[in-house]
């Protein structure tokens, strides 16, 4: 701080407090209204302090099977694993080319440095229809492997890497060569342990990722035996054809299915951060 | 492009290391973006049993075709409210936290973790709030006279999706603009202090500029993110509707050929998007890879 000013320190709290109260506010009335019967919830008049009924609500939304959606467990554990194997698959991966781009000069290395870069100008989104043949055509829809797979890809990752093998000085390499040390040795017992922070920091980025994917799941996923929490939160929410949706049974869904990835920016705020700018970079 | 001083002497190995992300990438990424290219200049007959090709016809026609030029418009205002509504707000928060010495952390992870509401969560969030029945802020704006029902109002889906959209990136840039404040030396600050500058004109006059190359990369990120990742955000809360006052470019890709089977125009958006995409990327490495040293 360049100067003491006391009442623009008193503007700079209230403009905070608003600003987390604007933010918090769609969570905190998703919270209240997963607190409350069904009845508290069907007039405009909703109420705005919890109510008792949280632990009905959830251990409902768990235990009932519903119509046109996987038991809750289920989903849970594929959001779950489709979430860990997206982020051990795009660390391996990546890892292992930048490794190669960056300790060799082989034939052929700038093109696969540009084959990579091109992915970041191609997402999902643009390519919907003829990414979803070649999955079908694969025989990989309904499967992990269709879910999964097709994601793993990472020019961003892969850049992570390089740019942080780029700072690790020639000297430990060198020096691991006059030693007898092949490549696989050197990366496995020096590079590896040295990219621990950034193996931690792109994890976080990556689980939350994994977690949130809707559009994918969507398009491979027609067998309820593989669909994931996204999903499932977003049928149970669209299912209301047949009278007033079940707000209260929704919301406590969907504070479940958030759960998971906003505990870890909370409590791995620091890995998170660091992750987050620097696969930006 | 750079490698170490030394390498590894050249071996198969290499090879063996990039295929698996080099296999994915061409069979995942490549081949599908070319077979939309290819499709795109073709015509399937009914049957799917032979195709022609038919040249430009997909893109005069998109071109031609009033619905996607309301598209490009209708994305257009999207991008640009949610990129000004989200990057004001989290500038403004971003500077507050910046001026903080002991409560600027808790104040951050208090602003941090929206991130990682999906967006399609972050659609059901919002469109529980707003729901016309039973949503807490339609009740509240009836009594300022707001008739609210993005079922039927075309402008309060969009304000919707807006909304919902906003909400969900301000996380993003407050990280962002406040690593990029922090960046910004003290010094300079404190010498304009000397110079009897008070904290709106310093903001405004050293702190604002420097910050540049930080506003100009979340300009880039963020339309981005309103182009493509807004996907489940739509989804979740208007599906498009009502009549089409919220189907977006991306959106519009998915509902003609995912739902419509309409192959050939879905193609042919789907390069409109990604030649729009790769515009984007060329600006980003080329003039934000340089960012400014301070």
């Amino acid at each position: 701080m360049v100067e003491n000013r006391p009442l623009l320190n008193v503007i700079t709290h209230l403009i905070l407090i608003v600003g987390v109260l604007i933010v918090a506010f769609p969570v905190y009335i998703a919270v209240i209204a997963a607190t409350h019967g069904p009845l508290a919830l069907s007039s405009g008049a909703m109420p705005m302090l919890p109510g008792g009924e949280l632990i009905n609500n959830i251990v409902s939304v768990v235990t009932v099977e519903r119509r046109g959606v996987a038991p809750f467990w289920l989903m849970t554990w594929n959001s779950l694993l489709m979430a860990v194997i997206i982020t051990v698959g795009k660390i391996a991966i990546s890892i292992i080319s930048a490794y190669a781009i960056v300790y060799f000069r082989f034939p052929g290395r700038q093109l696969v440095f540009w084959l990579i870069f091109i992915t970041l100008m191609l997402p999902v989104e643009v390519r919907i229809i003829p990414t979803f043949k070649v999955v079908a055509d694969l025989g990989m829809l309904n499967s992990y492997a269709g879910l999964t797979i097709p994601l793993i890809a990472s020019a961003t990752a892969t850049f992570l890497f390089r740019q942080f093998f780029m700072t690790v000085p020639d000297e430990l390499m060198e020096a691991a060569r006059v030693d007898g040390a092949g490549p696989i040795k050197f990366f496995r017992d020096i590079l590896l342990p040295l990219s621990r922070t950034n193996i931690a920091a792109l994890s976080v980025i990556l689980f939350i990722y994994g977690w949130i994917q809707y559009l994918w799941p969507m398009l491979v996923t027609t067998d309820p035996k593989y669909y994931t929490l996204m999903m499932g939160v977003k049928r149970m929410a669209a299912s209301n054809g047949d009278g007033e949706p079940q707000w209260n049974l929704i919301m406590a869904a969907v504070v479940l299915a958030m759960l998971p990835p906003v505990l870890i920016v909370i409590f791995m705020q620091r890995l998170f951060v660091k992750g987050l700018v620097e696969t930006e970079k | 492009m750079e490698t170490k001083r030394t390498t590894f002497p050249n071996s198969p190995l290499p090879y063996i290391l990039v295929a698996p992300q080099l296999i994915i990438t061409l069979i995942f990424f490549i081949w599908p973006a070319g077979q939309a290219v290819k499709s795109s200049f073709e015509r399937e007959d009914p049957f799917g049993l032979s195709t022609t090709f038919v040249g430009l016809l997909h893109y005069s026609r998109l071109f031609a075709d009033p619905d996607y030029l309301a598209a490009i418009g209708r994305t257009a205002v999207f991008a640009l409210a949610v990129t000004i509504i989200s990057m004001g707000l989290a500038l403004i928060l971003a500077a507050c936290v910046n001026r903080l010495i002991r409560s600027g952390t808790a104040y951050s992870t208090m602003l941090l973790w929206p991130y990682a509401v999906s967006p399609v969560v972050a659609g059901i969030l919002w469109w529980f709030i707003f729901n016309s029945s039973t949503g807490i802020l339609p009740y509240v704006l009836s009594y300022f006279g707001v008739d609210w029902n993005h079922q039927l109002n075309g402008n309060q889906a969009m304000i919707l999706i807006i909304i919902a959209a906003s909400w969900k990136q301000i996380s993003y840039n407050f990280l962002f603009f406040l690593a990029g404040l922090q960046s910004v030396p003290q010094s300079l600050s404190e010498a304009a202090a000397i110079d009897s500058a008070g904290p709106w004109k310093r903001f405004w006059t050293i702190v604002f500029p420097l910050l540049s190359p930080t506003t100009f990369f979340l300009m880039i990120v963020n339309l981005n993110y309103t182009m493509f990742d807004t996907f489940g955000i739509v989804d979740a809360t208007t599906a498009g509707g009502p009549n089409q006052a919220t189907n977006t470019l991306v959106y519009k890709v998915y509902s003609d050929g995912y739902i419509g089977l309409n192959i050939g125009s879905s193609s042919a958006q789907s390069v409109v998007l990604m030649l729009f995409v790769i515009g984007l990327t060329i600006i980003q490495f080329r003039y934000v890879e340089r960012r400014v040293q301070y």
